[in-house]
């Protein structure tokens, strides 16, 4: 594998404080720097993207005083695509004295990313938790109630508690409205400049710091130059790279993969996340997967028939020939396993043969039990939503006939590697939310997103910015610079390049092409031979991107075709990444599964004395092979073992 | 099955559209409506024509991106938001007229794109609560009757696409004003700005050049989200007790 890649000298996080796990976050927060209000409004920020981590750091550092310009590519920072977030938020309110803590909540997330995450970060972000609630009711979030006028909560996968809370099936939509509104309250106030139909497509680096952006004006074409004195990254994750997604269609990888070529380390790359419980696909026009909340498990029944090739209406099939695999194989957990567990098992029965619908790929999620115990307007009021939008994609009423489902990529656990204070390797470069690897291990847990979007955004990155802002305001630049006019130069080219090309396949064409290399060998299960398979046909496939490509139109113009081509021109170069960093990773865990590592059962085999480490990738030039940089993980207090959840 | 579209094709802000006419084969009843004209797309960009511009994201109904006007009925003859228009709502053979929000607070960016930042102005004029990070008081610190967080809920549920301007008459933004005023008048949290907000609101509602309401109604009948028709009555409530305790500054 050497030919791959250099192993290069291992990293540490510096930042991360020692002593009792408790007592870390406010330690980093009394040692870490402060800055005088009066000073705030003579240092500037920039913060890419407004979703629920890069909304909410932009309104609070605003709030705080500091000079703020956000940019999103959408043509209103209230779309960010954490609005699509259906199930909840967890938090350790212990509201339902069901035994729950913040310790507990740390366990669980380190458990569930089966010990591939930092326990100082993980223990961090259960602590913040219980804040994020109380901000987001202080909003106006309006969170589901109970008679009392008190908070709603309710289970999810890989716990055995309930502390999610929850809006119906849009929980997502109503933080992010919650921190929307926060950010246009600054943005009234003068505090943050806000820029919309904005994208970010280059880092400027000067004397070693992140200083600004090269960013696209996607209405005019034009090319311009944000100078600041940090740089927060809250772009989101790049679950995009495998084409069908739960993202939307507009999620990219271009600023982290922009800032991972100045210099940035990206971590865990092959880290992403297939959501068990999707919309199957239904035809090759198809443009995106849906996914239907998780949540739903809560409730529903999955199964499949227990003889395969069995194709007769699910409503025919007696109870006695349906094998409800999950609540079968673990019964402590049932319906509830974590993700990652649950999308395997959903491919496993699917490979026997036993997979429903067309082409045999998905399974039945039922609700017939639940209606008939809660009676249909209580299965109405919980997933009534949820139901519709099912009914509106597939045509088929779910109340009657059990849905059908089947797993697809949902998030993605690696990104841009940062410290505890979330600044990556590029001081000044902070990153936010999906966009960074830091909390979720190897898997992420139901709910857990929205926690650490918003415990990045309100609660962590504005505290720890200030140690690094303290040192400033930095030396103005000209913007003659040349650090700053390279920086435009090779956004220029890159564009120019991408529209003279003229030859004979759309992005779209090329897109899906990757997105199927992607899934059939860097998806639910890699191996050595597939990947290295994958690795040879990306190489092939981006040689020919570069020469066959036909973009219409000019730069000087809303031009979505040039907007696409430059986000899979640098899905390509992550692509192969992911591929390389699975394959060098020859243990399964989480959501990475080697099928050659595993348990007798099938279950994910870790191998802890070879690979308890982030593997951070640094960036050598395209197509030359990347460093790895290693940062070995340590357990001091949740004991590493084989996760079970029978 | 065979369509034919009749597209609105506008090259910027300035020139001047026109309506073209594409014929679309193959069209399979379960394609989303946006599916249908990435296909239609395709098939231009290899034929070296431009495609057609039309804004979309998360194609799950609920980022509020997508939105054109199909034979005149804003999002089309579903309730529902254009992405999740499907195919099988159409029959073969039929002629389908595509046109952008119309209204003159939403000027035509290209092709079906259009800008909507009038509404962003309307939410910074007031649309929120003033709870700066870390101030909140414990969650539990105040109950919200269920029927409040159950109203405020449906009035939240509002995804800022537009069509409740491009249905109206007089493409009046008034039911995306009210749904955040009654969103946020409904709550406990909300009473503080209650007056103060509802006065900016409209305020900078009408200075966006937005028309008047007359009640008409198109607006909660085209709304995807069901936004209900008596949240205006709620705001003009609010606005009468505001003016009538001298909120107008």
């Amino acid at each position: 594998m050497s030919e791959l890649y250099i192993e290069g000298d291992p990293i540490r996080d510096e930042k991360a404080p020692k002593g009792p796990i408790e007592n870390r976050w406010d330690q980093r927060r009394f040692s870490a720097k402060l800055v005088n209000p009066a000073n705030r409004r003579k240092l500037s920020v920039i913060v890419v993207g407004t979703g629920l981590a890069g909304a909410s750091a932009a309104a609070t550092l605003g709030e705080a005083g500091y000079h703020v310009t956000s940019f999103c590519y959408q043509d209103s920072p209230r779309r960010a695509h954490s609005i699509a977030a259906q199930g909840g938020i967890n938090a350790a309110k212990n509201y339902r004295n069901d035994g729950d803590s913040i310790y507990r909540l740390f366990y669980d997330t380190v458990k569930g990313g089966d010990f591939r995450s930092r326990e100082s970060n993980v223990y961090r972000l259960a602590q913040v938790s219980v804040e994020i609630i109380d901000q987001c009711v202080a909003q106006g979030v309006p969170f589901a109630r109970e008679y009392g006028g008190l908070l709603d909560n309710r289970s999810f996968g890989g716990v055995q508690v309930s502390r999610t809370f929850y809006a119906r099936g849009q929980t997502g939509q109503q933080l992010l409205i919650g921190a929307y509104q926060a950010l246009e309250r600054q943005v009234a106030a003068g505090t943050v400049d806000m820029n919309t139909r904005h994208e970010m497509l280059e880092l400027i680096v000067v004397d070693g710091r992140a200083r600004g952006v090269v960013v696209r004006d996607m209405v005019t074409g034009e090319i311009e130059t944000h100078l600041a004195d940090a740089v927060v990254l809250a772009s989101g994750g790049y679950g995009n790279v495998f084409f069908l997604s739960t993202n939307a269609m507009g999620c990219n990888v271009t600023a982290s993969w922009r800032a991972h070529r100045k210099g940035a380390l990206f971590a865990n790359p092959c880290y992403t996340q297939i959501h068990p419980t999707c919309i199957p696909v239904s035809g090759d026009y198809q443009s995106k997967l849906t996914l239907m909340s998780e949540s739903l498990r809560n409730d529903g029944r999955i199964w499949v028939p227990k003889e395969t090739g069995d194709s007769r209406d699910p409503r025919q099939i007696p109870e006695e020939e349906r094998d409800y695999y999950l609540e079968r194989i673990y019964p402590s957990f049932g319906n509830l396993v974590p993700r990652d567990i649950a999308s395997r098992a959903a491919k496993n029965v699917c490979d026997e043969g036993r997979g429903v619908g067309p082409g045999g790929l998905g399974v039945y999620l039922d609700f017939a039990d639940a209606i008939k115990r809660m009676g249909r307007p209580a299965v109405e009021a919980k997933y009534g939503n949820l139901f519709d939008m099912y009914q509106r994609i597939t045509g088929e009423n779910p109340y009657e006939v059990p849905m059908r489902i089947y797993p697809a990529v949902h998030y993605t656990m690696g990104g841009l590697w940062v410290d505890y204070d979330l600044q990556s390797t590029i001081p000044g470069l902070f990153v936010t939310g999906e966009a960074n690897f830091s909390d979720h291990g190897a898997n992420r847990l139901g709910a857990s997103a929205l926690m650490q979007g918003l415990a990045d955004g309100y609660f962590v990155l504005p505290n720890t910015i200030n140690d690094y802002l303290a040192n400033g305001p930095f030396d103005p630049i000209d913007e003659e610079r040349p650090e700053v006019s390279e920086a435009v130069s090779a956004v220029r080219d890159r564009i120019d390049t991408l529209l003279s090309i003229n030859g004979t396949r759309t992005v779209d064409s090329f897109h899906r092409e990757l997105g199927h290399i992607m899934w059939d060998y860097c998806g639910m299960e890699r191996n050595e031979e597939g990947l290295r398979k994958a690795i040879d046909s990306i190489r092939e496939l981006r040689a020919e991107f570069w020469q066959n490509v036909k973009v219409t139109g000019t730069n000087e113009e809303l031009n979505q075709a040039l907007e696409k081509a430059g986000r899979v021109a640098d899905f390509f170069e992550l692509a192969e990444l992911m591929c390389i960093d699975a394959l060098h990773r020859r243990e399964s865990c989480g959501g990475h599964f080697r099928s050659e590592s595993q348990t007798e059962d099938g279950e994910a085999l870790r191998h802890d004395d070879d690979f308890a480490y982030v593997g951070a990738w640094e960036f050598t030039g395209a197509g030359q092979q990347p460093v790895l940089h290693k940062e070995a993980l340590e357990y001091e207090y949740v004991e590493m073992k084989q996760r079970s959840y029978k | 099955m065979k369509i034919t579209l009749r597209v609105w094709r506008q090259k910027n802000r300035n020139a001047k559209g026109e309506m073209v006419r594409y014929e679309v084969d193959n069209v399979s009843t379960d394609m989303s409506f946006l599916e249908m004209l990435d296909v239609l797309n395709e098939r231009l960009t290899l034929e070296g024509q431009e495609p057609v511009a039309f804004d979309h994201d998360c194609r799950e109904g609920i980022c509020g991106a997508c939105g054109v006007v199909i034979n005149g009925v804003a999002h089309g003859p579903e309730t529902t938001t254009t992405c999740q228009l499907h195919m099988r709502s159409f029959s073969d053979g039929d002629v389908i007229d595509v046109e952008p929000w119309r209204a003159k607070a939403f000027p035509v960016i290209k092709d079906l794109v259009v800008d909507r930042g009038a509404f962003d102005r309307i939410i910074q004029a007031g649309g929120y609560i003033s709870a700066p990070t870390g101030t909140a008081p414990d969650a539990h610190a105040t109950p919200v009757a269920k029927k409040d967080a159950d109203r405020a809920f449906d009035a939240a549920t509002c995804i800022g696409c537009g069509a409740c301007v491009a249905a109206c008459p007089n493409a009046s933004a008034m039911l995306f004003t009210a749904a955040k005023v009654t969103h946020l008048g409904t709550l406990p949290q909300g009473q503080p700005e209650r007056s103060a907000r509802v006065v900016q609101m409209v305020n900078q509602h009408d200075e966006e050049e937005f028309g008047g309401c007359t009640n008409i109604g198109e607006c909660a009948a085209v709304c995807p989200k069901g936004i209900p028709l008596d949240t205006i009555s709620e705001l003009n409530q609010d606005l009468l007790g505001a003016l009538a305790n001298g909120e107008l500054s």
